[in-house]
């Protein structure tokens, strides 16, 4: 690693760290949509795994992320002692789980779902592949929507309110804390936890990626059956690849349960899996850095154009509002991104035979 | 048993249109193997343009009998519908025909936001009611009731299935689109425009999605920018059930998971003794889907194609 390669990731990693206190400056609103794209950025990097690296097309992604969510939601939150009383009487101070508990089962959890879910799929391909998760991801949502009676588990589309935020060795993220006169709000120090999360959800991928699994995932991608005859076992290693990503998509759930404090079907829909699908696709399949800029792009921009939406509406009598302007440009940078550059913005270097052509 | 045979009726009704816009599905899929996600949404256009059409000469022309105001307006939506899916394919897939197998799925995926998108900018986003254009009264067979509307969903249904099948197993065009489907660079070779074929195919799967959006409108007498998804998604699913590429099979599984929808949201409070509602008819079509899938990937009709790599 040569001086300037050292200075450029030294500056790098000064400005992520100074980020949020700019940010700051103009208000928590402009922290929690950083929050909220390095919470996408850590989902893509778990999708990456699944679509990327084995090529399985997974379009019900955000089922695990509803797992990991939804886990959490009734770990920390009073819901389960409020509605069987053996809870209550097990845990009179109420449900706490601490984070060092969450964050395994959560991933175990929903890595198991992955494998359940995966396991069915194994024999499908390509498009087969797509639609059958779709369906898996939809039924994951009615289930919690409609799972508030007879037993109420997840309490319907109401669905689960305070929960607990996270805290580290007694220092809760969810109020500010004072170091030395300086106050580091809540928001912020979810930033920095969210930070850790990516970065180390990005060691853990690159690692995986070179090592003889990621290899052999990249080779049933390029092509199942010559794999297969070199020797892959490849019905354990697409589990494997549906597992550990789903295991990152349960962590940032239950991340994501804490950070909002309220879990609802509402937020675990269609869309938001088509949306980490695009932009895993348009940051560049299967290539970390191309990933998390398509996270990035995707996640912040449309929440930046909320604030300027305000005068649009106000032009367009009312038709165009945030949401739909929002919706608007991600169908539109999903067509055109892929039109001009199919293998998406920052592709691998590396040459693949079914990422190139079709024939 | 009146309730069985109501089901059955109903069952039939949802599964024809479902088999109309499966059929869309499967055609497309046969020849570029692309799933076109967007085909709901060109249904949801087909019926929010019948809506509008039917909006403006009922009071512009207020004698005008109903029936007469129902094809104007089916032949506008029809005419709007062919026309967009003909652009859809031009604008979002046919540059993408070489690319990576991913990528004409997410222009796709693309398409039918961009499409709800803009109708929610069109029309606003709130439930329209479409006018009754048929009489209401419904017929009465065996204690079971059948409404003017689903009498005439399953008689057009087959007729237009007829005409389907003559379409493509007796005329030069359904010809060159089974060779095309067989492999387009020899068809081109033969003298088969693949290009042609692939535009015929897309105008023809639209107008059929118009027509059953149509339906869908007049069945359950509300449009709205969302109401193309969850028919399109199942008639997808009806499309794997029965094979897809397969048009009988796409026919057959229509019809099937209608029949298991509604007999499913039928009785599964009386079977799980009340445990699960008919909320859960929703997912019945995915449970059929993955049932199938694993137990036979290639669908009911479709045949095992060996895996080229």
């Amino acid at each position: 690693m040569n001086a300037r390669k050292i200075v450029f990731y030294f500056a790098i990693a000064v400005a992520l760290i100074v980020l949020p206190m700019f940010l700051q400056v103009f208000g928590n609103a402009w922290v929690r949509i950083a929050d909220t794209a390095l919470l996408y950025v850590l989902l893509a990097i778990g999708l990456n795994i699944v679509v990327g690296y084995a090529g399985l097309l997974d379009l019900g992604y955000v089922a695990f992320f509803a797992v990991g969510a939804y886990l959490y939601a009734l770990l920390a939150s009073p819901h389960l002692s409020e509605t069987f009383p053996v809870f209550a009487a097990m845990f009179p101070n109420g449900l706490h789980t601490p984070i060092w508990m969450v964050i395994p089962i959560a991933a175990g959890v929903a890595g198991l779902f992955g494998i359940l879910l995966g396991a069915p799929t194994l024999k499908l391909r390509g498009d087969y592949l797509a639609i059958v998760t779709l369906g898996f991801g939809e039924i994951v949502r009615v289930f919690l929507n409609n799972l508030d009676h007879p037993v109420n588990i997840t309490n319907g589309p109401k669905g689960l309110s305070q929960i607990d935020p996270l805290s580290f060795f007694g220092v809760s993220l969810g109020k500010p804390f004072s170091f030395g006169g300086y106050q580091i709000s809540s928001v912020m120090m979810y930033y920095y936890l969210f930070l850790v999360c990516v970065l180390v959800s990005i060691v853990i991928s690159h690692r995986l990626a070179e090592s003889r699994v990621g290899r052999a995932w990249m080779a049933i991608r390029e092509d199942e059956i010559a794999a297969k005859a070199m020797g892959i076992n490849t019905r354990n290693l697409k589990l494997l690849a549906f597992g550990v990503g789903a295991s990152f998509g349960g962590v940032s759930g239950a991340l994501f349960a804490s950070f909002q404090g309220f879990v609802s079907p509402e937020s675990f829909t269609l869309m938001e899996s088509i949306m980490i699908v695009a932009m895993v696709v348009l940051g560049g399949l299967g290539h970390l850095p191309g990933v998390v800029l398509g996270a990035l792009l995707l996640a912040a921009l449309p929440e930046v154009l909320r604030y300027v939406a305000a005068p649009l509406q106000h032009l367009t009598g009312g038709r165009l509002d945030a949401s739909i302007l929002r919706q608007l440009l991600i169908a539109l940078a999903m067509i055109v991104v892929m039109l001009l550059r199919p293998r998406g913005l920052w592709p691998t270097p590396e040459h693949g035979k079914s990422l190139q052509t079709n024939t | 048993m009146d309730i069985f045979l109501q089901q059955i009726i109903n069952g039939l009704v949802l599964g024809s249109v479902y088999a109309l816009v499966a059929l869309g599905y499967t055609m497309v899929y046969g020849i570029i193997q692309l799933i076109n996600f967007a085909h709901g949404e060109v249904l949801m256009f087909g019926a929010l343009t019948a809506w509008t059409v039917a909006g403006i000469l009922q009071p512009a022309y207020p004698g005008m009998p109903d029936w007469i105001v129902l094809i104007i307006a089916a032949i506008v939506a029809c005419t709007v519908a062919a026309a967009l899916n003909f652009g859809i394919e031009k604008i979002a897939y046919r540059p993408l025909r070489n690319a990576p197998r991913l990528a004409p799925l997410i222009t796709a995926i693309g398409m039918s936001l961009l499409l709800q998108t803009v109708a929610m900018i069109m029309w606003k986003p709130n439930p329209k009611a479409f006018p009754s254009l048929l009489p209401i009264t419904p017929f009465e067979i065996g204690g079971a009731v059948i409404s003017p509307t689903d009498l005439l969903i399953l008689c057009l249904t087959a007729v237009l299935l007829v005409a389907l099948m003559w379409l493509v197993n007796y005329t030069s065009l359904g010809r060159a689109m089974r060779a095309t489907a067989e492999n387009p660079r020899v068809a081109g070779l033969m003298g088969v425009k693949p290009d042609v074929v692939i535009s015929a195919t897309f105008v023809i799967g639209a107008v059929l999605a118009a027509i059953a959006g149509i339906m869908l409108a007049m069945k359950y007498g509300t449009v709205q920018h969302s109401m193309g998804f969850l028919p399109g998604l199942k008639a997808f699913t009806a499309a794997v059930f029965g094979g897809i590429g397969n048009l009988a099979g796409a026919v057959v599984g229509g019809i099937l998971l209608g029949l298991i929808e509604a007999l499913g949201s039928g009785y599964i409070g009386v079977l799980t003794g009340g445990v699960l509602g008919s909320h859960y008819s929703e997912i019945f079509a995915f449970i059929v889907l993955i049932v199938i899938l694993t137990l036979r990937p290639s669908g009911l009709l479709g045949e095992r194609v060996a895996d080229r790599a």
